[in-house]
């Protein structure tokens, strides 16, 4: 392993000195590679070159971002014909985004699941969803003894209905289960993962009690019409297979002050999503006027979504 | 025979060792053939796998951890069993067990190196490998317990390889080893023994999400099967060298041996009686992956055949090994120990890792055994080990040989 560290250390310092030109535009590569008549793929390739070398998001400084942000347009412009924009908007102070999830309006319309799927650019092929909608029988109150297969039409009678996704725990077992770093939690309280750091070991899925995070098994496919253009790097950005992925609150919104696409997207108004650091807003509403609760509290993992009852 | 020390270097140590490894009986010949076929196979599943991506096993986001982690967990207690030759050799100056101790540490270099290529195969991005080396890379250390096994096993891959290597050099210039310069470094790999297993454990005892494994037991029990089949395995190997390769081992091994191995599986079994009391006198939500595993829920009992077969064959194993109904025969004892061993590994394997996962924490079930590139990948990750341990100690007890006759 040490042989094979000295010569990774090679590589890479060659790298940045090589690079170095590189690195200030994509446009020099583009130009050189133009002269010396090679083909548009060979461009693509040698960003594809430089991406694989990248840093871990958290080091890179402002202008290594930016070079990275400009070589994933480019790399969509090149490979998939298309113009996206993945923005890199930094948490704001004084923010720290909660959830509150009212069992009692939901219907099961599963409204928000399509919602989410387009906004953050899921895989179709493997049919990807970071919600899950679980159909119960009165008298329980854990998703796990419900149903979350049901196919009919809703709402069942007799039925209620629990919604299930990441619930961006204040003390998060995935993110002390990385090997590398590759999921953290952010000042605004998103657990986030660097997708081109993870090197897919599933290791925080097998921490995770609330099943919230999902792996990219096969190359994750999206028709180009589809998708979603507005992006953020923590966020619903492109995804590769192996490749561990979850719900970011919608970071490329909610860093934009806008609300979740579940929470827009719901026909009853059962979702609210709000920072809980603001007195005024509809989350702490929630929190101080009704009877709320959160799953397996026992195991003090602090999620920051709750369920209440009207 | 002379000694001609300052003659015999380090490049004509490997080359004599390439030498040896090269040349042997049609049956060696035949025999090395067999493992590069084996290894064949699992480069084409890699291939596949590489090309598809981890959808080319059955693993799903309900069992993420499948056939490979099952391998790896059984494997490191096999690297672990090593020091049970280390331990009573050098600390207890065991002259019989001194003069195989070398073949354990070899058994336990292949078990690592065959760990090491589970992990890496179980990676859904094994080019971003690097992101795990501290300096070039971001090692989630002290906090990740899967840093932490990465250390750990490297680090004793370094001890049983380096340790045995400088033995052997120094009995191949026809030198007695210093025992300032190693000694140290085999009281540091008994502790590290004990540590990769612990460590092993605790990558599964340490998550509360999943109640299957957050036991307290999991890790001494991991000890304990580890020193069960690892012993075993290394009785095997032992059963050919002495057969096959002209290395005299004497019954009073085997007996030490089979005398370690008993101690061990009771335990284990033990232990394995007070977790099955455990989760079925008052049988809690927390119960489910052991329902799962032992009877099946909800029509999905694919690992059902399998754990009571494993608990059979571990108590038939156990009980013929512990009475010995053929005294001055060792080699009847073999079936008993192949019996164990696949019992543990059975238990310690599949029937470990996928009831921790299933029923997923939203309540899920699901069956799953493995994909066929699974089984392909597998079975040249076994040729990998057997390949390595052959290559290791083929030269290795041609010197020893050498070296005692010369005393």
């Amino acid at each position: 392993m040490d042989s094979d560290k000295k010569k990774k250390i090679n590589r890479r310092t060659f790298l940045k000195g090589a690079a170095s030109t590189a690195i200030a535009g994509s446009a020099v590569v583009t130009a050189g590679c133009k002269a010396k008549g090679l083909l548009g793929s060979s461009e693509a390739f040698a960003l594809e070159f430089q991406e694989y070398f990248k840093k871990h998001y958290r080091l890179m400084t402002k202008a290594e971002r930016e070079g990275t942000v400009a070589r994933l347009e480019k790399l969509a412009r090149l490979k998939q014909n298309i113009t996206i924009n993945v923005d890199t908007t930094e948490p704001a102070e004084k923010v720290l985004y909660g959830y509150a999830f009212n069992v009692t309006r939901c219907e099961g319309y599963m409204e928000c699941v399509e919602a989410c799927v387009k906004e953050n650019n899921l895989d179709r092929k493997s049919n990807t969803q970071y919600i899950r909608i679980f159909e119960m029988e009165h008298g329980q109150m854990s998703p796990d003894q419900g149903d979350g297969k049901y196919f009919h039409m809703v709402p069942a009678e007799g039925h209620f209905y629990m919604g299930v996704q990441c619930f961006q725990c204040q003390n998060p077992p995935c993110v002390k289960a990385c090997p590398t770093k590759a999921t953290w939690m952010e000042p605004d309280g998103i657990v986030v993962v660097d997708y081109d750091w993870c090197i897919g070991c599933r290791y925080c899925m097998a921490a995770c009690p609330y099943w919230g995070r999902r792996f990219n098994w096969n190359q994750p496919e999206i028709p180009k019409e589809e998708i979603n253009k507005e992006q953020h790097y923590l966020g619903n950005r492109k995804r590769v297979k192996g490749m561990m992925e979850k719900c970011t609150f919608c970071i490329q919104r909610s860093r934009k002050g806008k609300l979740t696409a579940c929470a827009e997207a719901c026909p009853t108004g059962a979702r609210v999503f709000g920072n809980l650091l603001d007195p005024d807003s509809e989350i702490r509403f929630v929190l101080e006027n009704k009877k709320v609760y959160r799953l397996k509290e026992d195991l003090g993992t602090d999620p920051k979504f709750w369920y209440f009852i009207d | 025979m002379k000694k001609d020390t300052t003659s015999k270097g380090l490049l004509s140590f490997i080359k004599d060792t390439l030498l040896w490894n090269l040349t042997g009986s049609l049956g060696y010949q035949l025999y090395l053939g067999i493992l590069i076929c084996l290894m064949l196979t699992g480069i084409y599943g890699y291939f596949i796998q590489f090309k598809l991506g981890l959808a080319a096993t059955n693993m799903s986001n309900i069992v993420s951890w499948g056939f490979y982690i099952s391998n790896f967990t059984f494997l490191v207690g096999v690297a672990a069993a090593a020091v049970m030759l280390i331990l009573p050799s050098y600390i207890f100056n065991d002259k019989d067990l001194h003069k195989v101790v070398i073949i354990g540490e070899v058994v336990a270099v292949g078990a690592l190196v065959m760990c090491m290529t589970f992990v890496f195969v179980d990676l859904g991005r094994p080019l971003q490998f690097w992101h795990l080396i501290p300096g070039i890379g971001q090692l989630n250390f002290p906090s990740s317990l899967l840093a932490w096994d990465i250390l750990v096993l490297n680090g004793y891959l370094a001890l049983n390889a380096l340790i045995p290597a400088y033995i052997v050099f120094c009995h191949y210039q026809g030198k007695e080893p210093v025992g300032k310069y190693y000694k140290p470094f085999v009281f540091l790999s008994i502790g590290w023994a004990v540590g990769i297993h612990m460590v092993t454990a605790f990558l599964y005892q340490g998550l509360p999400a999943r109640p299957f494994w957050n036991n307290p037991l999991l890790g001494p029990r991991f000890l304990a099967s580890a020193f069960a089949a690892g012993p075993a395995i290394i009785s095997l190997v032992l059963h050919v060298v002495n057969s096959r390769m002209g290395y005299k081992i004497d019954n009073k091994i085997f007996n030490k041996l089979r005398i370690i191995i008993v101690s061990a599986a009771i335990i284990n079994l033990l232990m394995l009686f007070s977790e099955i009391f455990k989760e079925f006198y008052f049988p809690t939500h927390h119960s489910q992956s052991a329902m799962y595993l032992f009877f099946g829920l909800e029509g999905h009992n694919s690992l059902v055949p399998w754990i009571w077969t494993a608990i059979s064959i571990n108590l038939i194993g156990t009980i013929v090994l512990a009475i010995n109904p053929f005294k001055e025969k060792q080699i009847f004892l073999m079936p008993a120990l192949i019996l164990l061993i696949v019992g543990i590994w059975i238990e310690k394997g599949i029937g470990l890792i996928v009831p921790g996962l299933v029923p997923s924490p939203m309540g899920e079930i699901t069956s799953y055994a493995p994909s066929s590139v699974e089984l392909y990948i597998t079975v040249g990750i076994l040729g990998l080990g057997m390949f390595v341990v052959t290559m290791l100690l083929k030269p290795a007890l041609i010197i020893e040989k050498k070296y005692e006759n010369e005393k």
